[in-house]
């Protein structure tokens, strides 16, 4: 029963303590808000229409709401980019930030799982997925795959999370019993999601375009490079606006991991463009409709080369030691390998899969500004749950924000005391 | 509780807790068990059926039945097209919309018909789904429609995350409109585009209504949930024609029961020689194409 108390305390300061702030955090939560309202009623607009208001026709038949879902799935999956040096490698710099990478990945689980749900013609019926209520068509559906493993990893990190957070609020040291064997499942996890999710597209033998065993590979190689985009930001951010120190080299280690992983992701797009090109079979008409358009449908062109030359140019000024460690160079890479990713794992895989369509139709699909609100609405829920998350974890870590009376020698800011070695092994 | 009180509302403790019981309980019932119409038994089934009919009769202004025909043993449906007949009238398209109550605003058509060039052969990069000459058939032109083929090893079934789509015994490929979640991820997944959603909710004029349903085919459609050619279930469980076979003036359309073999179907496969579209992609479709003369 004192647990319970004690518990319920601990969630009436939360809400106090967020509802906390400068103008600037104020100006933030309200633009937010703004983006929500906005998203909410398009979305009820749709809800009372049909994916109509999209521009999602039977030739294409997912477009921007999955193209989002796709991308999102690969930053939730990035956690682990710093997971692994952290609790494997026992790499100090990084471990300090682990926790805002577990909490990145659960704010992008959130929007993965919202993007679906906007996507799908009757969301009353999302029950019909859960057993025993529903029936989920396990393990044939890759879909009901993707839903299972995208619940336990968010119910991973959270469980992590939550629990570390806790226990350094309380001042008590986490139990290593617990987190350490969840974190290293949460390993394989993040692979795992970004994989099932590849497949649920490899596995469509209708769609040459993503009928390439090369997608899932693929799919890894440019999450590894999105997700810790968006963290090197939030770093610098958290560094500039807290007390939370972050050294320039953890920051750094980062931008080198992302500069292989963006190696691997324009190979892997290489070789995947060398096939088609040089064996010239009928399934190179997709990748042509990316690069250089079919006849005069040519909607998709400028994205694609845009997505190119901003990946490179973040693979140069990630792989140059001297450019990463310029703050303004190392800022531009970051939004490059975010919007070069973005595009091309958003538009750049779910319409060139569908265009043209199986019968050799071609439906010019472009999003309507229903669908545009829609998902600017659930980016800005992401970005709220990620803001809120925040704003209780770093005091929290810092030593800040505690049970009062709990003793201060008893244990130490959540973030410091990792596990040790012997134990990660 | 002190008896003197006065009862202002009329609702006693007991009234209300009864009420309550069987309010949980007829969700439990409802809510627990079997609700998709492949496993309903067949004594809830037709109760559910019961409903339905009453739903449209009343939405339509006319006596609308939905059918629980299953599938008769010993039968397989199959279906094959003369390529070298087909003018490229599209009757067959408006005859199916008519017959399975497809939605007429927005249209949603099940057969898409293919104008390809005789010098290329069947090249789906090159053919016009919209062709609008004034006389069929054109000069150097032949015409592939394409609708659901039926697959045996159907890619579209095996995607669905909640079985809301299945392969019936008499080897009609059947979705359960009442259970679809609208994910598409099967329209994703098959490979003759023949799946259509319902982006808009459909409409069909009560006149137009065809009444006689069945509940796996052409019964009305609510928004949000796929639908697609049944070979008319409604029909061929009766004994009759798919509308498209009736329809077509030039008898280029041919369907029966792959298992008997003295149907039309078979004398085609035994003398003719019949093909699939997409052959390569294994999923082996119980829909065949032909060059007669």
């Amino acid at each position: 029963m004192a647990g319970i108390r004690q518990f319920s305390r601990f969630l009436a300061r939360c809400v106090r303590l967020v509802l906390r702030g400068n103008a600037a955090y104020w100006g933030w939560v309200t633009l937010l808000l703004t983006l929500i309202l906005s998203g909410a009623s398009a979305y009820a607009d749709q809800l009372r229409t049909g994916l109509v208001l999209s521009a999602m026709r039977d030739q294409v038949s997912w477009g921007f709401y999955i193209g989002n879902f796709t991308f999102l799935v690969g930053v939730a999956a990035a956690a682990v980019v710093l997971v692994i040096p952290a609790y494997v490698y026992d790499w100090k710099p990084i471990r300090e930030i682990v926790i805002i990478g577990e909490l990145l990945a659960i704010s992008a689980i959130v929007m993965c799982l919202l993007f679906v749900m906007v996507d799908i013609g009757r969301p009353d019926r999302f029950w019909h997925l859960i057993p025993p209520l529903g029936r989920l068509n396990f393990p044939r559906s890759i879909l009901a795959w993707d839903m299972v493993v995208l619940n336990l990893y968010f119910a991973v990190n959270f469980v992590v999370v939550a629990h570390i957070l806790y226990r350094a609020y309380g001042r008590r040291p986490y139990s290593k019993r617990l987190v350490v064997p969840l974190v290293l499942v949460s390993i394989p996890m993040a692979i795992g999601i970004h994989t099932v999710t590849a497949f649920l597209y490899n596995g469509l033998v209708a769609r040459p375009y993503w009928n390439s065993s090369i997608l899932a590979p693929q799919f890894l190689a440019s999450a590894f490079c999105s997700g810790p985009a968006i963290l090197l930001v939030v770093l610098q951010l958290l560094r500039r606006f807290t007390r939370f120190e972050i050294q320039n080299e953890a920051i750094w280690k980062i931008a080198e991991l992302m500069a292989y992983a963006m190696f691997l992701n324009l190979f892997l797009h290489g070789a995947e463009a060398f096939k088609e090109y040089y064996s010239a079979s009928e399934h190179v008409l997709y990748t042509r409709y990316w690069f250089q358009g079919i006849g005069e449908h040519r909607t998709l062109v400028p994205y694609a080369w845009i997505a190119v030359a901003l990946n490179v140019s973040a693979f140069l000024l990630f792989i140059v030691p001297a450019a990463r460690r310029n703050w303004i160079a190392l800022n531009l890479g970051c939004l490059a390998t975010y919007s070069g990713c973005y595009i091309e794992k958003g538009m750049g895989l779910i319409i060139p899969g569908f265009t043209p369509d199986t019968l050799g139709e071609i439906y010019e699909y472009s999003p309507t500004i229903t669908e545009l609100r829609v998902a600017a609405a659930i980016f800005a829920v992401g970005f709220l749950v990620f803001t809120l998350l925040l704003r209780v974890a770093v005091p929290i870590s810092l030593g800040e924000f505690h049970e009062e009376g709990a003793d201060p020698r008893q244990g130490a800011p959540a973030v410091k005391p990792a596990i040790s070695p012997s134990a990660a092994c | 509780m002190d008896p003197a009180a006065p009862k202002s509302t009329g609702i006693t403790r007991r009234k209300f807790a009864t009420a309550a019981t069987a309010a949980a309980a007829g969700f439990v019932l409802t809510g627990c068990g079997p609700k998709r119409l492949y496993e309903m038994p067949r004594d809830r089934l037709r109760k559910a059926l019961d409903d339905m009919e009453r739903e449209y009769s009343n939405t339509y202004g006319k006596a609308v039945t939905v059918s629980d025909t299953g599938a008769a043993p010993g039968v397989l449906f199959g279906y094959a097209l003369d390529l070298s007949r087909c003018i490229g009238c599209r009757r067959c398209v408006y005859a199916c919309v008519e017959e399975n109550n497809q939605s007429r605003e927005p249209q949603v058509h099940w057969i898409r018909v293919l104008a390809m060039e005789k010098e290329r052969g069947i090249d789906f990069a090159h053919a016009d789904p919209y062709y609008q000459p004034e006389l069929v058939p054109e000069e150097g032109k032949f015409y592939v429609p394409v609708a659901c083929q039926q697959c045996r090893n159907a890619p579209c079934t095996k995607v669905c995350p909640t079985g809301a789509t299945w392969t019936e015994p008499d080897g009609i490929v059947v979705i359960d409109y009442d259970w679809c979640i609208g994910c598409r991820c099967c329209m994703a997944a098959c490979p003759y585009g023949a799946r259509r959603f319902n982006w808009a909710t459909p409409s069909i004029p009560p006149d137009e209504l065809q009444p006689n349903t069945h509940y796996l085919g052409n019964r009305p459609r609510p928004k949000g949930v796929v639908e697609k050619c049944t070979f008319c279930i409604q029909r061929v469980r009766a004994g009759r024609y798919p509308a498209c076979v009736e329809v077509c003036p030039v008898g280029a359309r041919k369907f029966g029961n792959l298992l008997d073999p003295d149907s039309e179907i078979r004398y085609i496969m035994e003398h003719k020689r019949v093909m699939v579209l997409k052959q390569e992609l294994n999923t082996v479709p119980k829909f065949f194409y032909f060059y007669a003369t």
